[in-house]
């Protein structure tokens, strides 16, 4: 059964959840919610793909949904070893406090 | 009210508000279990959009696998300390969080003035996010950026292991 | 609105919670009175004849505790911990299909609240690796080394031997060309059970459900000489009485899907051809429901009978056998399914 709801619904809602994403990745210090915040955006993007994909009849955005899944996946692995080793070396996850390379 | 209304609304509230509470959250593990609340929320409105699949999966590699990683992390490192995260609210953070509320604003007056004009969804939309239509074209159209994707993953594998082993000779 | 399909459902939903609790806590009996058997001795026999009532007797003790807090926990989610648990394990309940279905007065009824769903096996696998939250939470929560150390040591144990669980199935998957339980079991027809065409299937699967569960050889969670009682060491009371609860119905649960998926859940070979039970009619979807649970609590019976008779593994071999051991077959084994449906289905 189709549903009556327009898709500036969805487009509208996924706007304001990839706010507020950004809005965690710049005002958050621990490095483990910033990247929370960003698979919220992530999480966003995906959003506007499957409604695009079912109000237009066309697969591809699900397909694409599945990518970008598959890349979270990796990002969470690689960012949460980083994590974890900047811990070990740091014994900190506050970005404002890995300022070595800072001039 | 239409069921299908009534169930957007309440994901799409629950969303937001989970979404909030994330970003919010002092303890990681609070913002992590919300985090957790919005995927489930995200999947049911995969599911008020017939993507049947994409709502499993969602839940399946989200909330079953990366954010146990990111909670178990958060367990490891013990981060649970509530006065080491108080956060300073600087001139940067409080102009980005202004310029990024701009831009959802922005979103939303376009498309109130310029209605894309699509209010109901394909007659398409209730195969297409079948398990059996998802699985023919990823391995059909889409193999070659699938076999791609494999080789990320892999490499990602590769890279976590040797990044988070304590000595490296 | 169809007011009499809403009131189905909510019957429906009433009974299979219900049903589902109060064979957990018979559960709890069962394992008693089987692990007394096994060594000789009586069991509980005090309330009610043959200590029938003890579960009751169980569930007013323990709503009668006083729930102790410990002050350094971090309380909001230690008294979430128990929901989630609880909650996903009834989840579970809602794609298994406990007979086919059943006609009353003009209504076809299905036994199950959604058994015909596409995509039930990958809820369930979801579910299942959902369930982790529970006992990390309330391992974490609860600001106590041995609740931690049981809570971490089941997150690892969880997520290692979901990849072999989840790969297990894909064999049956590959025989049946579905994710939907009951297209599984109608294809299992006749005694054409994925146990005899995926015995090492069925194996993996015992054996990762054995170690999702957290069930003993696999139980280091809760390995009561080095982690006192491992993640729910700091609960007390109805709290307690939940996670205990989630893990028999997941352990109930985890046999309902077994039968399903390889002991051709609700099928009773020639019994209906011989009596002519129509499809449809009350007599048959009994004796269907009726063989579903028989199997399902037969492996129940299994997996007590595994813990009252292994030994328990170490850290290191769990693991071993994890990664080393069952991922390669695992993998092996969707191989050969594949091979076997090139060479004899077409």
């Amino acid at each position: 059964m189709p549903t009556t709801i327009p898709l500036d619904w969805y487009l509208m809602l996924s706007a304001v959840l990839f706010v507020t994403g950004v809005i965690g990745v710049i005002t958050r210090r621990n490095a483990i919610i910033i990247f929370m915040s960003l698979e919220l955006m992530l999480n966003a993007v995906n959003l506007t793909m499957v409604s695009f994909s079912a109000y237009n009849g066309n697969i591809g955005g699900q397909m694409f949904v599945f990518f970008i899944m598959a890349v979270a996946a990796a990002e969470a692995a690689v960012g949460l070893a980083i994590v974890l080793a900047l811990f070990r070396n740091k014994q900190t996850v506050y970005v404002d406090e890995v300022n070595l390379m800072k001039w | 009210m239409d069921m299908h209304v009534l169930l957007f609304a309440l994901f799409a509230v629950g969303a937001v508000a989970s979404a909030v509470l994330t970003v919010t959250r002092r303890n990681p593990v609070a913002s992590a279990m919300s985090l957790v609340a919005h995927f489930f929320m995200l999947s049911g409105l995969y599911l008020t959009l017939e993507a049947q699949f994409v709502a499993a999966v969602q839940v399946l590699v989200y909330a079953g696998a990366i954010m146990v990683l990111v909670v178990f992390v958060v367990m490891l490192l013990n981060l649970g300390n509530e006065h080491r995260l108080q956060e300073r609210s600087s001139l940067r953070s409080v102009m980005g969080t202004l310029i990024a509320a701009l831009f959802a604003v922005q979103v939303i007056i376009t498309l109130l003035a310029h209605p894309t004009g699509m209010n109901a969804m394909s007659p398409q939309a209730l195969t297409i996010g079948t398990t059996e239509s998802i699985g023919q074209t990823l391995f059909t159209t889409y193999l070659f950026p699938f076999e791609a994707v494999s080789l990320l993953l892999l490499a990602a594998l590769i890279g976590s292991v040797i990044l988070a082993k304590r000595h490296v000779k | 609105m169809e007011w009499t399909k809403l009131l189905i459902w909510v019957a429906k939903g009433a009974i299979l919670v219900n049903a589902m609790l109060v064979s957990a806590a018979y559960m709890v009996l069962a394992e008693r009175k089987i692990a007394a058997w096994m060594q000789n001795r009586v069991g509980p026999n005090r309330v009610g004849p043959w200590g029938l009532f003890q579960s009751f007797a169980d569930v007013i003790k323990l709503n009668l505790k006083e729930d102790i807090v410990p002050a350094a926990a971090h309380y909001q989610f230690h008294a979430l911990a128990p929901i989630i648990a609880i909650g996903v394990a009834i989840t579970l309940y809602a794609v298994i299909p406990f007979g086919d279905y059943v006609i009353i007065g003009g209504h076809t009824i299905q036994l199950g609240m959604a058994p015909n769903m596409n995509i039930a096996l990958l809820v369930i696998l979801a579910m299942t690796s959902v369930a982790v939250y529970g006992i990390t939470l309330a391992g974490w929560s609860s600001n106590s080394k041995y609740s931690l150390l049981g809570g971490l040591r089941s997150a690892a144990q969880m997520i290692s031997y979901e990849l072999s669980m989840g790969l297990s199935v894909v064999g049956v998957l590959m025989l049946s060309s579905s994710l939907n339980l009951s297209t599984i079991i109608r294809s299992q027809a006749d005694l054409q059970w994925n146990l005899f065409y995926q015995p090492i299937g069925f194996l993996l699967f015992f054996i990762s459900s054995l170690a999702e569960l957290n069930r003993a050889p696999f139980d280091l969670p809760e390995a009561e000489p080095e982690l006192v009682g491992g993640y729910h060491t700091e609960y007390t009371g109805m709290k307690f009485g939940t996670l205990y609860l989630a893990e028999y119905a997941n352990i109930l649960s985890a046999s309902a899907l077994m039968t399903a998926l390889f002991l051709g859940g609700w099928d009773v070979p020639f019994l209906p051809k011989l009596l002519g039970l129509q499809p449809g009619s009350i007599e048959l979807a009994l004796l269907q429901v009726g063989s579903f649970l028989t199997k399902s609590f037969a492996l129940v019976f299994v997996v007590i009978w595994v813990r009252w008779s292994l030994p328990r593994f170490r850290y290191d071999q769990l693991m071993t056998l994890g990664w080393k051991i069952l991922l390669p077959i695992a993998m092996a084994n969707i191989a050969l399914t594949g091979i076997g449906i090139l060479l004899f289905k077409h």
